[in-house]
């Protein structure tokens, strides 16, 4: 696909988004709106797909547009192409989804202008050549989705979360602002290709990497800049949700890599440390967070800190490999990125897709409200059954191939001679290991309430299968999880060109290994077989089933649930959310939240309930933003007089501001 | 010729895992009755016990789904995968390859998920608690789990548990730190992991103490019988994993003859058997721990298995 094809598609998801506008009320605007972007992603993504797989020579446009002097740039290489997979195939979905969900929209113009340029921003996002026209689009994708998070602004929670969030995007935003600025360097060289061939001295490039980790991290949602991400991708339509938390994280860990691998260049070991150690603590906080959740939707988001931990955890093991120039296990390390970036776009819409199907069904996002779905939405039920196997890394499916690679990829660490890094990689192996089983609580959790047990109020017990575009989207998703985790051998050669682009090396050829194995050194050291596990537990659970069933008893009998001999049918009696993750809480809360349990027990004779309050602080936020909060909040009070200043006064400020800049020029020169 | 040779042994093992499980659990029991100077029951009653619940009808709970019906099935098959891919009598199995170390530890936690989602499914409150509790000590001993074959695989360089058993058995190994360490570790996680005293008690149903029993109360019938059968198959996975690292002793290598066979399964019962009892002896001396002291002694084991990948990063001769 040529970079001009591209931008065709861009172009028709403006012309969706310009029919938004003009018609946003009319019933037929959602078809048309959501159906254009439907187009446009599928065909965006047949090009994306040719040009990641066929011989792909890099294709590059320039609009007139921008700046005067520079122009707009695109280009495709073979990561862009990648992360155009991912963006098209989420949007594809959503667009898919929407055209059934979309119809329950109270206020579809609202969410019908902005949609189509989201998914256009961020496909322009990975499109750019230039910073300028990065920057440019960045700020495309933030404002539009955020004008998405405000969709049903009567709620005073997605105020706070779109406000929340406004202000992490600028910072985001101005922190890459200043990294591309160090990257172009004094003469404004905003080309990428230019940026490519300066070679930054090492002040500039700690700087570079700071802003870039900030920047891109407080997008992705790394740990502590993850704040805004469960408050806003929640609050946004189920669809954007899942484009919000599927693929846009995914941008962020483009722009990254786009800076960080291919801009500046492998940097030097010791900022694998930071990115590794980030990596390691988003993934456990992450997941910790979302099992203390009983908002599905706001579980979701959480655990999406979770992935993109695992995710960093990845490119932090490839910079340090690279550092060190063993290029073959950067290679495997940034595999394992990469494919947890495609896996996590797979199944973290699918679970969002599957939240949205409950929300329309029951008009509940509160677990504590649900119940026994899986009897009145058994399709949902099973779809979002996928979602959860595959998010909980279990085999057969692509969860596990992904973090199984990283797991790889840190086993070949022992022989990085700093010594920070060999007792800080085993520690991010214990914390890898620690988030992936706690990962798999959350989705027993999440699955179990909402879908098993049974109805905890009148709207989950009337509760309606959602229409067929829903079913579809997510039936197609749970496919893609199954032949992404029994043929990823698949996945990894096609991702060859691309680690090959940023590193210079691959991992070995895996279609030719028989059986369709995946073998990322050699066979005698680690091999996996999603396709043949997958074969042999359906096999072999068949067999069960039939000599069973053949040979010994097929009688089956419904009664009343013996529960040791005291069954009580009211719902009531059920676990919780909150009761079923007790355990872990008093196991890790204590320290992690300073969580305190409360019970009230009234005194025999007096007839009120009993109460348990359970208080949890978010840390993150009591220490660091609240600090930060307050001491803006101080400064702006201080400096208010500023604002009621004489024409005079202004005017000698304009001109000392002026001095001062010309004299840090003249210094700096 | 060699792949019906290759295809027999793997078939032998499928089979044999499926048909020394209840004996192996069977011993055990009776190990532990005659140390409480019990007479105890015969050790081919858990045979018994599943043709007698094969044979009788299944009763569903009213509210039971699909779900709750298909997870026992489900459980009982990737159990006797994951035991199957163990090697117990020979390294060299067919389709060793098809999962190393870490896959097989992860096979083991779709079952436990699975297993936790039925226990939800009738929406009883001991069905809740059990799966609840065993997310919590899974939360644990899966991390563990990990860096224990963290430690292993950077000592044979492989997580390939065929690879690993050759090394230990090779001269390289002398006498490490880190695999004591490890040791201990994999001995606390097979107690926590097959719900045995002190972590949880297979015998009690005692409403407040119990984990695994609580998720599967509600199973009757052939249900309950494969959900039986592959809690015994656990057992027998994790008593094979520990003899084939620590005690690789009489594994039968590639291309050896029929007498290599019948030595290697004979050496093979004879650890079941040593690990059985010595299972019986631990469970007969110790005391059932409170719910909320299990992680503390599972803590142990993933601190200990954090220690030997340190140390084994550190230097690889410890």
């Amino acid at each position: 696909m040529s970079a001009a094809f591209a931008l065709w598609c861009v172009g028709l998801l403006l012309v969706a988004a310009a029919i938004g506008t003009a018609i946003p009320r009319r019933h037929v605007a959602t078809p048309i709106v959501y159906g254009a972007s439907l187009v446009a992603s599928v065909v965006a993504l047949a090009g994306a797909l040719a040009a990641l797989i066929g011989p792909a020579p890099v294709s590059t446009a320039t609009l007139p547009l921008g700046l005067p002097w520079l122009g707009a740039h695109f280009r495709i290489d073979a990561l862009a192409a990648f992360f155009l997979i991912v963006v098209n195939l989420g949007s594809a979905a959503a667009s898919l989804y929407a055209l059934g969900y979309g119809r329950h929209e109270p206020a579809p113009h609202r969410v019908l202008p902005f949609y189509p340029v989201f998914v256009a921003g961020m496909n322009l996002v990975v499109l750019a050549d230039d910073a300028f026209t990065f920057l440019l689009s960045w700020e495309f994708m933030s404002l539009s989705s955020w004008a998405l998070v405000m969709a049903h602004h009567r709620l005073r929670e997605n105020v706070r979360a779109a406000y929340v969030y406004l202000v992490m995007a600028s910072f985001g935003t101005l922190c890459l602002l200043l990294a591309f600025a160090l990257l172009a360097g004094v003469d404004g060289a905003y080309g990428f290709e230019a940026m490519r061939v300066r070679d930054a001295g090492p002040v500039t490039a700690a700087l570079v990497l700071t802003f870039a980790l900030l920047g891109a991290g407080s997008k992705a949602g790394l740990v502590p800049l993850h704040v805004w991400l469960p408050l806003a991708h929640p609050a946004a339509p189920s669809h954007v949700s899942a484009l919000m938390s599927g693929v846009m994280t995914k941008v962020a860990v483009y722009g990254f890599i786009r800076i960080v691998l291919d801009l500046l260049g492998p940097p030097e070991w010791g900022w694998s440390m930071v990115v590794l150690a980030l990596g390691g603590i988003t993934s456990v906080l992450g997941v910790l967070y979302a099992l203390m959740q009983h908002d599905l939707k706001r579980l979701l988001a959480y655990h999406t800190v979770e992935n993109i931990g695992i995710i960093f955890i990845g490119l932090g093991l490839a910079m340090a490999f690279q550092a060190y120039q063993v290029s073959w296990a950067a290679a495997l390390a940034l595999t394992a990125a990469l494919f947890h970036v495609l896996n996590h776009s797979l199944f973290k819409s699918l679970l969002f897709f599957g939240s949205g199907a409950v929300l329309t069904a029951t008009g509940e996002r509160d677990m504590e409200h649900l119940g026994g779905l899986i009897h009145r939405m058994p399709l949902t039920a099973f779809t979002f059954l996928v979602g959860c196997v595959a998010i909980s890394a279990l085999p057969p499916l692509n969860g596990f191939v992904s973090e199984w690679l990283t797991f790889q990829a840190i086993l070949q660490s022992p022989d990085l001679p700093p010594w920070g890094l060999k007792v800080l990689i085993p520690a991010v192996g214990a914390m890898l290991a620690l988030s992936a089983a706690l990962a798999a609580a959350c989705f027993v959790k999440a699955f179990g309430i909402t879908f098993l047990g049974r109805p905890r109020s009148p709207a989950a017990a009337n509760a309606r299968e959602v229409d067929r575009f829903s079913l579809a989207t997510m039936f197609a998703f749970s496919g893609l999880c199954l032949l992404a985790g029994v043929l990823p051998g698949l996945v990894i050669d096609a991702l060859a060109p691309v680690v090959g682009g940023l590193l210079g090396d691959r991992m070995p050829v895996q279609l030719d290994v028989p059986w369709l194995s995946i073998v990322p050194i050699a066979e005698a050291r680690s091999s996996y077989n999603g396709l043949l596990i997958f074969v042999f537990i359906t096999a072999s659970a068949s067999l069960a089933v039939y000599v069973i069933h053949r040979f010994a008893s097929r009688v089956l009998r419904r009664a009343p649930p013996w529960d040791c001999g005291f069954p009580d049918p009211r719902p009531i009696t059920q676990y919780t959310a909150g009761s079923f993750a007790q355990p872990i809480r008093r196991v890790f809360g204590t320290s992690v939240f300073l969580a305190r349990e409360r019970v009230d027990m009234p005194p025999p004779g007096d007839r009120r309930p009993a109460r348990l309050t359970v208080e949890l602080r978010d840390l993150v936020w009591d220490m660091l933003y609240v600090p930060v909060a307050g001491a803006v909040d101080a400064t702006a009070g201080r400096l208010n007089i500023l604002q009621f200043q004489s024409i005079r006064r202004y005017l000698s400020l304009v001109v000392a501001a002026l001095v001062a800049l010309l004299l840090v020029l003249a210094i700096w020169l | 010729m060699a792949l019906i040779h290759d295809l027999v042994v793997q078939g032998g093992q499928l089979l044999l895992v499926l048909l020394m499980a209840p004996l192996l659990t069977g011993f055990v029991r009776k190990v532990k009755a005659r140390l409480l100077r019990r007479r105890g029951a015969p050790i081919i009653q858990p045979y018994r016990d599943l043709a007698r619940l094969l044979q009788k009808d299944v009763v569903l709970a009213d509210n039971a789904s699909w779900l709750f019906r298909v997870a026992p099935y489900l459980i009982f098959a990737a159990t006797w995968v994951a035991a199957a891919l163990v090697p117990t009598f020979a390294t060299s199995l067919m389709f060793n390859w098809t999962a190393d170390l870490i896959a097989i530890a992860a096979l083991l936690g779709s079952v436990r998920f699975f297993l936790a989602l039925a226990g939800l499914d009738i929406g009883t409150s001991f069905g809740g608690i059990g799966s609840s509790r065993e997310m919590m000590i899974a939360s644990l001993a899966e991390p563990a789990i990990l860096m224990i074959v963290f430690t292993l695989a950077l000592v044979a360089k492989s997580t390939q548990l065929s690879t690993i058993s050759d090394f230990m058995l090779s001269s390289h190994v002398g006498v490490r730190i880190s695999l004591g360490l490890v040791l201990v570790g994999l001995i606390i996680v097979a107690i926590a992991e097959n719900a045995r005293v002190p972590v949880d008690n297979p015998a009690t149903h005692l409403e407040l103490t119990m984990v695994h029993e609580a998720m599967v109360l509600e199973y009757s019938g052939r249900h309950l019988a494969v959900i039986e059968l592959a809690a015994s198959l656990k057992l027998l996975l994790y008593i094979s994993l520990i003899a084939c690292i620590f005690t690789p002793w009489g594994l039968v290598r590639a291309d050896a003859g029929l007498a290599a066979y019948v030595l290697g399964s004979a050496a093979w019962v004879a650890k079941l058997a040593i690990g059985g009892a010595l299972l019986a002896l631990f469970e007969t001396v110790i005391a059932k721990m409170r719910v909320f002291r299990v992680p503390t002694f599972l803590g142990a084991a993933l601190m200990l298995g954090l220690l030997g990948t340190l140390l084994l990063f550190v230097s690889r001769s410890l």
